[in-house]
């Protein structure tokens, strides 16, 4: 509490040392947390004895959920905003008006802020939230620590706050899926390294003695993502009351570094993640084992093995030497088999429960979402090769395919997670499973329009710019290609749209769940009735 | 059967797991960077290759801040198409300064990395307030805020010598002056215009955004732009100098 307090007092006088406004509201919103933080401890202190809430109550674990919950009701409300932001950046792109001519409301400021809420703050936040509750159930304890998770949940989305509105401020690397300045990253590391001891912790107290294949994979991603964020982002500042750094790695070397973080990102922030989730709820809600115990082996150590490696195929034809592209390009197609090596075993876990996809929409939306993982992760590779990507490089094709993998897979294994885990949280029933159903296929369709507008106008726009006319000249000026997308843009808006309006509809019926009776007194309606 | 059974040590200690882990993530990582530290190809000097003049850095921070890099790429391909779309293939050499890289990956845009010398500072000046005033089918947003703010002088020498503590080869000489050579570059009819041109050789000097007053954040995005892959005298260069 004391550091709390300290702390306090130091982002107060940083605030007021301050070079530039952005840096100077960061750290008076800093103080004020640390000052919020100090206060909530001294309450807790004086409400409740000086000791630990018991690991174990009735001899079953006494499991920590307030934590989880505070994450995944941020995950609902960081999603919402997320989506509605791409659908504005989305609209941008058809209607440029919509920037206003406003620094903060123009395309290169909004864009960051809709990737990082996103990823980050929709993403991360159904990470820790569900990794707190798999590793959890599946070690058969408490989670470590008693301030600490509390202190990851609400320091990762104090982290999310900073970089957010550093953003709109004009605050950033200007590195892909990195943006944040160098505060904003050293406040995530310390969060980091929190959340790895905890998770850790946990799995050290287990009850159990396998570690099961989920928090493998949660604690590749806890591991590597930390690894990638310390690699990436070494910077200087210019002045410590200043927001502005500059990136130790200049050039080739930076732009290796950061495809070597940005798609390990992806790797392990969204696939080896969210395979986690697939890998918990896929088979709890379908109620059969894992499909095969040794493909989750394979599987498991050849996706991080392979991962790593694929980084350069974002940088195809560029400065960076032929050899380190065509590793890339390699290890990118080698990649293919890992991923559709979990895809099957997700996919397979099903197997004699085929006929629950026809009556439980939740359990259609996480196959779904595998179903994505696997189209995503053949054209992934599929643009790879270094043929393919000369056409396919700069142009839309890249953005459709990040979203059937963002909106398909972990939009959907998400969804699909949070409405198994909000019920159990708050031991309630969901509301409806007939507005599960409208989520469903309104966001089908959405993701449906949104990347074959994307194939469509990538494709096209690959092909004007290295279109020639029968003389041996270019055929298209740039502009006219920009021309070419308008309608594709509207439609991508569409989609988006669909999207947004489908997670509208999903927010609307997780609301009516937490504030339905809880499961028990139904039941014990139930049984007066009966006794009556 | 029996390699199965050997994977219950990483399932059943999570410290060997995590160290497994790590050892298998390292491996990628280590073979594809660390050459690139001292590969010729990858550090090679190109004649022409100078660090940013202030007023240029002052431009490219701007460019950061307002996520240029998202819509504009600066890394010319060597396709048929690109090269003669925009000018010779990039360098690795031409962003050796670059703390952070701005080779983007999308081109919603057109390539910016030959764009210096391609249209007069008038109609950059005129583009960056109004796009549609110039390219009416442009989707580009508008910068007019550009026009009145004025750029912040009073950390321009710890910006050079931030840059020289991360190997950005700016002399004592060149950061002493980074204000003086940042209003220099502005005033065509300085006395210190030669002295600024021995510290940046080839540097243009004039009066970027065509509007008297203070050096502005229009002045020096210009500037930016107007300098972009203009550096290297490809009639001079010798690509085959590289060849391994």
């Amino acid at each position: 509490m004391s550091v709390f307090a300290v702390s306090a007092y130091v982002f107060f006088f940083a605030g007021a040392m301050g070079h530039d406004s952005a840096f100077t509201f960061h750290a008076l919103l800093a103080s004020a947390a640390s000052l919020a933080a100090a206060g909530v401890i001294l309450n807790r202190y004086y409400e409740r004895p000086a000791q630990l809430p018991p690991a174990q109550i009735n001899g079953r674990p006494n499991y920590n959920l307030g934590p989880i919950k505070f994450a995944s009701v941020l995950a609902m409300f960081w999603g919402i905003a997320g989506f509605s932001i791409g659908l504005l950046i989305a609209s941008q792109l058809a209607w440029p008006a919509l920037n206003f001519d406003l620094p903060w409301t123009s395309f290169g400021r909004l864009r960051p802020l809709h990737t990082s809420a996103v990823i980050f703050a929709f993403g991360g936040n159904v990470l820790i939230a569900t990794s707190f509750y798999v590793v959890q159930k599946t070690c058969r304890t408490r989670l470590a620590g008693d301030l600490a998770p509390w202190f990851v949940v609400v320091g990762y989305n104090f982290f999310i706050v900073i970089a957010g509105t550093g953003y709109l401020f004009g605050v950033t690397q200007s590195k892909e899926y990195a943006e944040p300045e160098w505060y904003a990253d050293l406040w995530l590391t310390i969060v980091w390294i929190t959340y790895l001891m905890v998770f850790l912790a946990t799995l050290l107290k287990r009850k159990e003695p396998h570690i099961f294949v989920a928090n493998w994979f949660y604690l590749a991603f806890i591991v590597t993502i930390a690894v990638l964020h310390l690699g990436n982002n070494p910077a200087l500042p210019v002045s410590v009351f200043g927001s502005k750094s500059y990136i130790a790695w200049g050039g080739v070397q930076d732009a290796m570094f950061q495809w070597w973080y940005g798609h390990n990102a992806v790797g392990f922030f969204l696939t080896a993640g969210f395979l986690a989730i697939m890998y918990y709820f896929i088979p709890k809600r379908a109620e059969r084992p894992v499909y095969s115990y040794r493909l989750s082996i394979i599987h498991f150590w050849a996706l991080i093995f392979l991962y790593i490696w694929a980084g350069p195929h974002h940088l195809h034809y560029t400065a960076l030497p032929d050899w380190t592209q065509t590793l890339g390009m390699t290890f990118s197609i080698m990649l293919w088999m890992p991923s559709w090596g979990g895809m099957i075993n997700g996919l397979m876990t099903l197997s004699g429960a085929w006929d629950k996809l026809r009556t439980d929409p939740v359990l259609r939306m996480l196959v779904v979402s595998v179903a994505f993982y696997g189209m995503a992760t053949f054209e992934g590779p599929t643009m790879a090769i270094k043929v393919v990507n000369s056409l396919s490089h700069y142009t839309d094709w890249t953005v459709g395919h990040v979203h059937s993998g963002a909106l398909g897979w972990v939009g959907f294994v998400s969804f699909g997670a949070l409405y198994c885990l909000i019920p159990w949280l708050w031991n309630r029933q969901l509301y409806s499973l007939k507005l599960v159903n409208w989520h469903f296929w309104i966001a089908t369709i959405g993701i449906v329009l949104y990347i074959s507008a994307m194939w469509v106008s990538g494709i096209l726009q690959g092909l004007m710019w290295r279109a020639y006319t029968s003389l041996g000249f270019l055929e298209y000026s740039f502009i006219e290609s920009v021309e070419a997308m308008h309608p594709f843009y509207i439609i991508r808006a569409a989609g988006g749209a669909l999207f947004l309006i489908g997670a509208l509809i999903m927010a609307a019926n997780l609301w009516m769940t937490v504030n339905a009776q809880e499961v028990d007194q139904i039941q014990d309606a139930r049984a007066l009735q009966v006794a009556e | 059967m029996s390699l199965w059974n050997r994977h219950k040590v990483f399932e059943k200690n999570s410290i060997i797991l995590i160290a497994g882990i790590l050892a298998v993530i390292a491996v990628g990582g280590l073979v594809e960077i660390t050459p690139l530290f001292y590969l010729k190809s990858t550090i090679e000097a190109v004649d022409g290759v100078r660090p940013y003049t202030p007023l240029e850095l002052a431009g490219r921070n701007i460019y950061v801040r307002e996520g240029c890099y998202l819509c504009h790429s600066q890394m010319i391909r060597p396709l048929r198409d690109e090269v003669e779309r925009y000018g010779h293939y990039s360098l690795a050499a031409e962003s050796m300064y670059d703390h952070p890289f701005q080779w983007g990956s999308k081109r919603t845009g057109p390539d910016l990395a030959r764009v210096g010398g391609k249209y007069s500072d008038e109609w950059h000046v005129t583009h960056l307030i109004n796009p549609r005033a110039i390219v009416p089918q442009s989707v580009m947003p508008g910068y007019p805020s550009l026009v009145n703010t004025e750029v912040d002088l009073t950390d321009m020498v710890a910006h050079l010598r931030t840059n020289r503590l991360i190997g950005v080869p700016y002399t004592e000489d060149q950061i002493k002056n980074a204000v003086a050579d940042l209003k220099t570059q502005l005033d065509p009819d300085s006395a210190n215009v030669e002295s600024f041109q021995k510290r940046y050789p080839k540097a243009a000097v004039r009066n970027f955004d065509g509007r008297a007053g203070n050096p502005t954040e229009l002045d020096a995005l210009v500037a930016y732009l107007q300098m972009l892959g203009t550096l290297i005298d490809f009639k001079l260069y010798d690509e085959k100098a590289n060849l391994r």
